[in-house]
């Protein structure tokens, strides 16, 4: 299951990496999402995948899953979530006052 | 634009109340299972959100007390952060809980715990910004569309 | 020791810039509240030193939840003396933005949204584990994104956009690096990361991981990957600008110096030394920026580069003499590179420009604005008595001592003294240009006053004298701080209290 999960995230990371480097805003903004959801699923993999009970009270179980790193992803996931909202409002503004979302146009030398 | 969304709408209604129950359950399980202030503020966001989207973001917001909902979310994290305050009354450190137990007539021996206190601001902020990013964006959309 | 103060620095910006965010009109409130948040975090932080000082390093256990398992807020001495500075600072910019921010800015939050800035620093300054550090780093710069794009000018929608993507590409870096070390040591206390680095020793993937924490802090700390903080430094407004350029590098720099001198310190043939090639290079590059732009803005853009690679080649150094300069020079560089902005800021609503070319003879109108330049300029260059002078004889000297075992260290030095050149020419080229030469500009024809402008300069510049004519007397405590930075076992007592 690790196995896989390495390699999800691996193309998860090859995706956002390539979107990221194109010229259009949205996919910037879509390609950094998408290398933050690789991330999530890195750390939750690096706590290690399922390996006993919830860390609950009243929940009875031999060994338990380690709570922390889904804590952590939890704040990532936020974290991101508002940032993401940000980045768009952000982008949809400057859309409307600039007139592009090309980024190669945005370079900004010495124009104003 | 008119369009016809009469499923849409007919659903909204029955569902919302659903949603609605199920935050405040998932807010009260919050304390011993999975659940919480963060997840029940976000199950009542998006009652609200399927609302705006089943009737239009003025016909439901005329509905809605006129709180802003960035105040809200404001209140929320004050109450939030003033409750982990207290503890620096009993010279406890910051964000220490308590809980105590009492016998209430109907419901039997009950645990009450300060860190609802703390829940209920959880809740209030994630409310309140979830539904100020919405309510903030479609706003905008209007103003564009004309 | 447990202490709930420990708590206030942080607590008490948080608060103030809810409450103000609740009444949202009330410019004149938020103006004075403002000032009353960052005066009582100042005394806090005060004290702060002082309890440091006498009882050792203060922690706090969130929740009562002890260190591993809990949150955990430490203040040793460095990070006293930094949120020190950092309310100082802030005091002096808020003090500027009164006069200079303008209304439209003051009605959309910009006095909570400063709030909420020195409370992720403040934060990263007192966090005792890795997984807040990102948490406030991310208070910290979600709050400077949208006082960057505030306001809304077409510069500065392009440059926020920028910055914000690269800086969220370097967060999530941060957490990749965070699961990373989580995976192979299980834990993130920093004290507790410390003694499993040290046991489990520094193997070749332990140094990796350091090299990913290098690389993500440099990108915050516009260390050598500085390439996004010229621009996005100049679009900002004044007041903004200073804080970014006093604090927010600084924050970066802070990181640095708690990983690899409590936790990756065990190869520092290998992560000191990449340390050292990325700080010369940087101020190499950010010397040749600053030496090259006609335009005040950018100028003082490339000098905060040029700071944060001289600070980083006192750590590269790695000594306990070269640590004491690095913690004067840092908070030095912290004042000095507010006032300078401030300073800068002032000129260029004077003229109305901020190109070089297009100003002269201020000095006969705004004397006092020129000899405070004049000041700051030399008390960058390191010229004695001045404040920078202290930090980087002692960086310097300890370089050149160590260049006899490592001639890299040699070069070091010389690339540090020469970046003390091209900041003096730098500087000089806006002194010359800005206030010798004719006075085209009567007062009458001037864009804006300095009235009230130069209170927080002033403020800045008298507290950059006494750090460096009193340098002897703050050593004591620069030399605890710098101890215990030396000695992990001191912060790991602290925190896990027990004894290594």
């Amino acid at each position: 299951m690790e196995t896989l999960m390495a390699v999800i995230i691996g193309i998860l990371f090859s995706i956002g990496a390539y979107l990221i480097l194109s010229k259009s805003l949205l996919r910037i903004i879509l390609g950094s999402s998408v290398i933050a959801h690789g991330t999530h699923l890195l750390i939750i993999t690096m706590g290690g995948l399922k390996t006993g009970g919830p860390p609950i009270l009243g929940g009875r179980a031999d060994s338990y899953t380690d709570p922390l790193p889904q804590a952590l992803i939890l704040t990532a996931i936020v974290i991101n979530f508002a940032l993401t909202a940000f980045l768009l409002v952000l982008a949809y503004r400057s859309y409307a006052k600039l007139g592009t979302d090309n980024m190669d146009q945005l370079r900004g030398i010495n124009d104003e | 634009m008119k369009t016809n969304d009469v499923i849409l709408q007919t659903v909204t209604k029955v569902a919302t109340f659903i949603i609605l129950t199920f935050s405040v359950y998932l807010f009260l399980a919050g304390h011993h299972n999975p659940g919480g202030g963060f997840i029940g503020g976000l199950v009542v966001a998006s009652a609200i959100t399927l609302l705006f989207l089943a009737y239009d973001v003025k016909t439901v917001r005329a509905g809605l007390p006129p709180v802003d909902f960035k105040i809200l979310a404001i209140a929320g994290v004050l109450l939030a952060v003033i409750t982990g305050m207290g503890s620096f009354v009993f010279g406890k450190p910051f964000l220490s809980h308590a809980f105590g137990e009492l016998d209430l007539p109907f419901f039997g021996n009950t645990e009450f715990a300060t860190s609802v206190i703390f829940d209920v601001g959880v809740a209030l902020a994630v409310f309140g910004t979830a539904l100020s990013i919405i309510y903030t964006i479609s706003e905008d959309m209007c103003i564009w569309r004309r | 020791m447990m202490n709930n103060l420990v708590v206030l620095p942080l607590l008490i910006p948080l608060l103030a810039g809810l409450i103000m965010a609740m009444f949202r009109k009330n410019i004149p409130f938020h103006r004075w509240f403002s000032l009353f948040s960052f005066s009582l975090t100042f005394a806090v932080s005060l004290y702060l030193i002082h309890q440091v000082s006498i009882g050792g390093i203060q922690i706090l256990e969130l929740g009562g939840w002890p260190a591993p398992f809990g949150i955990v807020l430490v203040v040793d001495m460095l990070s006293a003396l930094l949120l020190t500075t950092t309310s100082f600072v802030g005091i002096a910019c808020i003090l500027f933005a009164f006069k200079s921010i303008g209304e439209e800015r003051e009605q959309f939050y910009f006095y909570p949204l400063f709030q909420f800035l020195i409370t992720g620093v403040n934060g990263s300054f007192l966090t005792g584990d890795l997984f807040n550090l990102f948490v406030c780093f991310e208070v910290m710069l979600i709050s400077s994104y949208v006082l960057l794009s505030l306001g809304g000018t077409r510069i500065q929608f392009r440059e926020t956009i920028k910055y914000v993507v690269i800086n969220s590409l370097s967060s999530t870096l941060f957490l990749v690096a965070v699961a990373y070390l989580y995976a192979s040591v299980g834990t993130l206390n920093i004290a507790h990361l410390s003694i499993r680095v040290a046991e489990a020793g520094q193997t070749g993937f332990m140094t990796t991981i350091a090299i990913l924490f290098l690389t993500v802090f440099s990108l915050k700390a516009a260390l050598f990957l500085f390439f996004w903080l010229p621009g996005s430094y100049s679009a900002a407004p004044t007041a903004i600008a200073a804080v970014f350029g006093a604090l927010l590098t600084k924050v970066g720099i802070y990181a640095i110096f708690r990983m690899f001198y409590l936790v990756f310190y065990h190869q520092p043939e290998i992560t000191h030394a990449l340390m050292g090639v990325m700080a010369a290079l940087t101020m190499l590059l950010g010397g040749i920026g600053a030496v090259a732009h006609w335009d005040i803005r950018n100028i003082l853009a490339y000098n905060v580069i040029i700071g944060v690679g001289f600070i980083v080649s006192g750590l590269a150094v790695f000594t306990y003499v070269a640590l004491i300069g690095v913690i004067y020079y840092i908070i030095h560089d912290m004042v000095m590179k507010a006032l300078l902005f401030l300073l800068g800021g002032t000129m260029i609503r004077i003229v109305g420009t901020s190109k070089l070319k297009e100003m002269s003879g201020l000095i006969r109108n705004h004397p006092l604005l020129g000899w405070l330049f004049f000041i700051a300029a030399f008390s960058l260059a390191g010229v004695p008595p001045l404040s920078g002078f202290i930090g980087k004889i002692l960086i310097i000297q300890e370089g050149l001592a160590k260049g006899a075992a490592n001639a890299g260290f040699y070069w070091l030095a010389a690339i540090g003294l020469l970046s003390s050149l091209m900041i003096i020419y730098s500087l000089m080229k806006i002194f010359i240009n800005g206030f010798w030469g004719e006075t085209f500009l009567t007062r009458n024809m001037e864009k804006g006053s300095t009235k009230g402008l130069l209170l927080p300069c002033v403020l800045l510049t008298t507290v950059g004298i006494l750090w460096g004519v009193g340098a002897e007397i703050f050593y004591p405590v620069i030399e605890q701080a710098a101890k215990s930075m030396l000695n992990p076992n001191f912060y790991i007592e602290a925190v896990l209290r027990e004894v290594v």
